[in-house]
């Protein structure tokens, strides 16, 4: 089974589960999806649930959260993060504030999916992690499944939630293949995970990064360094006290994150680190992120742009002092 | 509904009733200024003074199930909605016991009781909003009607033409009332629009259109009747332009450089109370004590509205970050 596949396995499971589930985005019915995640759902549930929308990302948005005020329970798919910059002011000043705004009378328990991450040589405009952007904004929850355990089980979850929640799928986890337990179900999403034990380093990461990730501590485990993996899974919020564990019993961190280093995601949590576990922290905390500058079409420039294994490996010796 | 329960009843209890709820408007919000002044009331607040007459023409045509839609200058929708002014008032106020927790302020106005769904100060926000509560009704099957208002500011916003778009592509009951007030904030209509004919961009979407004389109540609720009835009826969008003027700035910080003083004094004349007002008088229908009458009645409700709200009481800070997530969040794995 297929990342792609899961993600369509627990929107299937949530139209069936309650009638008021609808899933509706650009292209999600006839086309089957941009990454084809809901390929063949139209035929099995019919256009009013697997609903086509013109290119109106802010009109469909706030078609979800109205329809999430009244009583539905949408799934808004924004085909990628770079569109979903079009919809921001539904996200933002609607979604995110609706319910302290008007006293907790009204909520909107909405479920916006969107694809994230560069990779595919998608260029400049195709290619942003601006998940940690959205991590700023209190008021919604922000997820970035990177297992098919979690594609399979976070949808579920999120639309049981009050509030909005956000969800990146990295495009090159789409064909990623694994197996998926024939009962695999809802799974928490306000934890992080620990994806590989280890008792050096603590390498903090989620989403497409999470493998590149294990594959460095694979590398770093061939020198005979035993590097702990933190998968985030929910990035707003942040589960600091699996975080702080981690860091206090290794002692080192290093965060990766797909997003630019300005600002990012990886400099929240290493303050979290710095204010809650400093005094456990044998080295400075490391950041292996995004190279500021837009991303680049051609292969090797890509590459270069986003975070890669023998960085992270890198990154990892060199908070443990060793070249 | 028959046809004949869509015309306006002309009834002398009826037109006084609707002068009685204009009055209320102008009075509450002539109290607001006044209480701005003393900084009982801060932020930004933009008042209706002239704009009456929509409200009071749209609001009691819809039924109490249906659900309303509105912008930051949403006092008078609020109020003939049937949202308590005394909570109102509170929320002005930015107490506890206001219609938003005081939350909110001037410009976010919300009663879950009445469907208010807000007064939304992004301009075009409102209306993708009304889309999903009309989008859901559709998919319920309540037979709604969704009254969404919006300035004619928000017509050169993107948002507008989605929501347009959206509302008849997917056939759903929205109705849509422009209040044209020839400003949007600074900007006259024909500096910021290329077609000033602005029911004519609803033919654009195939939506049915109509304009009226958004200062004179009668003519607004008579539309509003027609407008009403079609949505219900045909479960499609409908969209009818109130031609209106804002006698007042923008907000309170506005110094209303982009327009003669001679122009609103003009307009003045014609505004919505003194026409209706001035109409009865010269039908007979009004004796000499009815507006004093209706005038003692609304300022009593006022100043239990002012001794409501400063009656009321701060929320204590430790509740700050309350209701920014819902406090019964499902726990996690369920």
């Amino acid at each position: 089974m297929t990342y792609r596949e899961a993600v369509r396995q627990a929107l299937r499971d949530a139209i069936k589960r309650d009638e008021r589930v609808f899933l509706m985005g650009e292209d999600v019915g006839r086309y089957g999806g941009c990454y084809a995640v809901s390929h063949g759902l139209l035929a099995e549930f019919g256009p009013e649930r697997i609903r086509d929308t013109p290119l109106s990302e802010s009109g469909f948005t706030g078609a979800g959260i109205g329809s999430a005020m009244a009583g539905m329970r949408p799934i808004v798919e924004l085909m990628t993060v770079n569109f979903s910059l079009l919809a921001l002011d539904q996200i933002l000043n609607t979604a995110a504030t609706v319910r302290h705004m008007s006293g907790n009378q009204f909520g909107v328990p909405l479920v916006i999916r969107m694809a994230t991450g560069a990779g595919r040589q998608l260029a400049a405009q195709h290619s942003h992690s601006l998940e940690g952007w959205y991590a700023h904004i209190p008021g919604i929850k922000v997820l970035a499944p990177g297992t098919l355990e979690d594609a399979r089980g976070m949808l579920w979850t999120a639309l049981q939630d009050p509030d909005p929640v956000l969800i990146f799928e990295n495009v090159m986890l789409y064909n990623m293949t694994g197996k998926l337990a024939a009962d695999a179900g809802p799974v928490d999403i306000d934890k992080a995970a620990i994806r590989r034990i280890g008792r050096d380093i603590s390498l903090i990461t989620y989403g497409g990064s999470l493998w590149k990730t294990l594959e460095a501590a694979s590398a770093l485990a061939a020198e005979g360094i035993e590097a702990e993996v933190i998968d985030l899974r929910s990035l707003r919020p942040l589960d600091d006290a699996t975080i702080t564990a981690s860091v206090t019993k290794t002692r080192r961190a290093v965060i990766v994150d797909e997003g630019w280093r300005s600002g990012s995601l990886a400099a929240e949590v290493g303050m979290r680190i710095v204010e809650q576990a400093f005094w456990s922290l044998d080295a400075p905390i490391g950041r292996v992120c995004s190279e500021e500058v837009p991303i680049p079409y051609p292969r090797h420039l890509e590459i270069a742009a986003i975070p890669q294994s023998p960085k992270i490996v890198a990154a990892a010796k060199s908070a443990l002092g060793r070249s | 509904m028959t046809a004949a329960a869509d015309k306006p009843h002309l009834s002398r209890e009826h037109l006084l009733d609707l002068l009685r709820q204009m009055i209320r408007i102008r009075r509450f919000e002539d109290k607001c200024a006044e209480l701005y002044t003393q900084e009982k009331i801060r932020g930004f607040l933009h008042l209706y003074d002239g704009e009456e007459a929509v409200a009071v023409g749209v609001i009691p045509v819809l039924e109490k199930r249906d659900r309303i839609v509105a912008t930051y200058r949403e006092h008078g929708q609020a109020l003939v909605r049937g949202v308590p002014m005394t909570t109102v008032m509170a929320e002005m106020y930015g107490k506890q016991e206001g219609c938003s927790r005081g939350r909110g302020g001037s410009m976010h106005l919300f009663d879950a009781a009445t469907n208010f769904h807000g007064g939304n100060a992004i301009v075009g926000g409102g209306l993708p909003l009304a889309i999903g509560l009309a989008l859901a009704d559709h998919m319920q099957g309540n037979n709604l009607v969704i009254a969404c208002f919006f300035g004619e500011g928000a017509v050169a916003e993107g948002e507008f033409h989605e929501s347009m778009n959206l509302a008849a592509l997917w056939g759903l009951p929205v109705l849509f009332v422009c209040e044209n007030n020839l400003y949007a904030m600074g900007t006259a209509l024909a500096l910021s629009e290329s077609e000033t004919d602005i029911q004519r961009k609803a033919a654009c979407y195939r939506i049915a259109a109509e304009v009226v004389d958004g200062m004179d109540v009668v003519a607004v609720e008579a539309a509003a009747r027609r407008a009403v009835h079609a949505v219900r009826e045909s479960h499609k969008p409908y969209f009818l332009e109130c031609r209106t003027y804002r006698l007042r700035a923008h907000s309170m910080f506005d110094p209303q450089l982009y327009r003669d003083k001679a122009e609103v004094e003009a307009r003045r004349q014609k505004e919505p109370i003194v026409r209706l007002q001035g109409w009865l008088q010269a039908n007979n229908m009004l004796h000499p004590d009815d507006v004093p009458r209706i005038e003692a009645e609304v300022d009593a409700e006022i100043a239990a509205a002012v001794t409501f709200a400063e009656a009321g009481t701060w929320e204590p800070i430790e509740q700050l970050t309350r209701f920014t997530y819902a406090d019964s969040a499902v726990p996690a794995g369920r």
